[in-house]
């Protein structure tokens, strides 16, 4: 129950005031400018605009400067931000195949054309703390080498070609695509529409189920068989213009895992599929958002839906973050009267039992028939 | 019929690779556009700051599905002669969209095509050496696999 109060202002304003300081630190320290936000805390911008929903990266570099580094806070900032703008329109589907790749990797063939290309990662890194960065060292160079001017194609197709693994049907390019921030989310919901709640969903959520499923809860025997990061052009098909515009690239990272399939008794054994994508370099959140999106896959294959991670409506429903945190977080908010309401009924509860004690009754019956 | 079509097509190519060109282009680049149009432009559609949903695939390869949003920003010009040019570009930069409109406008009109080109070259320049780079500096990462060699016992 919610109850207007009035009396708070006064606070509340002094509240954001010490906040704005608080977020400021010591001003002997220099401020840090969105800029640098965008530049040097990179991953933290892409986790905002892929939880935030919104690609725009110097957007999400002020959020997180207003957000004290808060991410969930800052996606939240974001999501509200978006919900001001007018809508324009749906951008033709990304072409990930044509991606301009910055990493690619696969860690089920070693020889793929195009190469496992690293690029920037922290994998084979020691996990020291590098005290030069305090120190503020100069950066070397990155080396260069001749770039191979052939295809990176997707792993997953050219294993599609012998029909070992299994392929997407392209579906139907005048079906309309559902869209869960224009009506609210229907279950059982398609896989296009699981795939933008997970898109959307946070990383932390994603990352245990996935997890879970590899501990047995709800087992797909995954191998990520690929890994792309780089940058796509985006075109958006502008009615008063008449053609697709290009609006510019962006940058996203996919993550195909390949699961085990024993077949069933129209299929035959062969692998499938888990899918993730999200804007900037997400590599761990797209990772869980594969396996998440192949469990959930398990009705469609015939597999047995006895864990959290195969459950749908237990995903969707918690995976997203700005909702979960309203949630949890309204619990802060004042709710004096639903409390004096449990209060008054608890001191009513005790003093029923104690008048009944008090009129001599035989045993402790009494007591937990008043519990309850 | 198909000649003319492919002309159209081909046409159409070029416009779309100017418009490419400058939404990666960045404001100081695009600041002689201005002189170029002179004083008589209408606006026909001030910059709006807007959102676009962008798309991806079921596995990459499957059915759309909605990814998430993108900040876009829009504006549409006319030229005294009645050409029309329109401008969209990713994020919210506002006179950007604005000069995106004018380089299309500006494309359009035969007697300004060439000045256009000539602006944009050293962007398209930029953007190749810089694409180059990006290119290298990842094939430098690439791993090279050998075997080693197995001993007979």
């Amino acid at each position: 129950m919610y109850v207007a109060v009035k009396g708070g202002e006064r606070a509340i304003d002094n509240a954001h005031r010490l906040l704005a300081h608080a977020r400021r630190g010591d001003p002997a320290v220099p401020e840090v400018a969105p800029a640098q936000i965008r530049e040097q805390l990179a991953l933290a911008v892409d986790r905002v605009m892929t939880e935030g929903s919104l690609y725009d990266r110097d957007l999400a570099a002020i959020a997180i400067k207003q957000a004290r580094g808060d991410l969930v806070e800052a996606a939240f900032l974001v999501r509200a931000f978006r919900t001001t703008l007018p809508r324009f329109g749906a951008t033709d589907p990304i072409d990930t195949a044509a991606m301009q790749v910055a990493r690619r990797v696969s860690a089920t063939f070693k020889d793929i054309p195009g190469g496992q290309v690293l690029g920037p990662t922290f994998d084979y890194t020691h996990r020291l703390i590098d005290f030069l960065l305090e120190a503020g060292a100069d950066i070397a160079e990155p080396a260069r080498a001749a770039a191979d001017p052939a295809a990176m194609p997707r792993v997953t197709d050219l294993l599609g070609h012998d029909d070992l693994i299994e392929r997407n049907p392209p579906g139907d390019p005048d079906a309309p695509v559902p869209d869960l921030t224009r009506e609210p989310l229907d279950l059982p919901a398609g896989r296009d529409l699981r795939l933008q709640n997970l898109a959307r969903g946070d990383e932390g959520f994603l990352l245990a189920l996935g997890y879970s499923t590899q501990r047995g809860f709800g087992r797909t025997h995954p191998f990520a068989g690929e890994i792309r990061l780089g940058e796509v052009e985006l075109e958006f098909v502008a009615e008063d213009v008449g053609f697709a515009v290009p609006l510019g690239e962006i940058t996203v990272t996919e993550c195909q895992m390949v699961n085990q399939f024993k077949g069933s008794a129209t299929e035959p054994p062969r692998f499938t599929r888990g899918y993730g994508l999200a804007f900037g370099h997400c590599e761990r959140k797209t990772m869980g958002m594969a396996l998440v999106d192949r469990a959930l896959r398990a009705g469609e294959l015939g597999e047995e839906v006895k864990a959290p991670a195969q459950d749908e409506e237990f995903v969707l429903m918690h995976s997203d973050n700005v909702q979960a945190t309203g949630f949890v977080e309204h619990l802060k908010l004042p709710h004096y009267v639903d409390f004096q309401a449990e209060l008054g009924l608890i001191r009513q509860m005790r003093a029923e039992i104690a008048a009944r004690a008090a009129a001599g009754s035989p045993d402790g019956t009494t007591l937990q028939e008043a519990a309850e | 019929m198909t000649a003319i079509a492919n002309v159209s097509d081909s046409s159409q190519n070029a416009r779309k690779a100017t418009m490419a060109a400058v939404s990666r282009a960045t404001i100081a680049e695009l600041a002689g556009l201005d002189a170029l149009a002179g004083d008589a432009v209408r606006v026909l559609r001030a910059p709006e700051i807007g959102l676009v949903m962008v798309r991806g695939r079921v596995g990459g390869d499957g059915a759309p599905f909605n990814l998430g949003e993108a900040t876009v920003t829009r504006a549409a010009v006319a030229l005294p002669d009645g050409v029309i040019g329109f401008g969209h570009v990713l994020g919210r930069d506002k006179d950007k969209a604005r000069l995106a409109a004018l380089a299309d406008a500006l494309w359009q009109a035969p007697a300004t095509r060439d000045a256009v080109e000539a602006l944009l070259r050293p962007v398209r320049e930029r953007i190749a050496a810089e694409t180059a780079l990006k290119r290298e500096r990842a094939a430098a990462t690439r791993v090279d696999f050998f075997t080693m060699v197995r001993g007979d016992n």
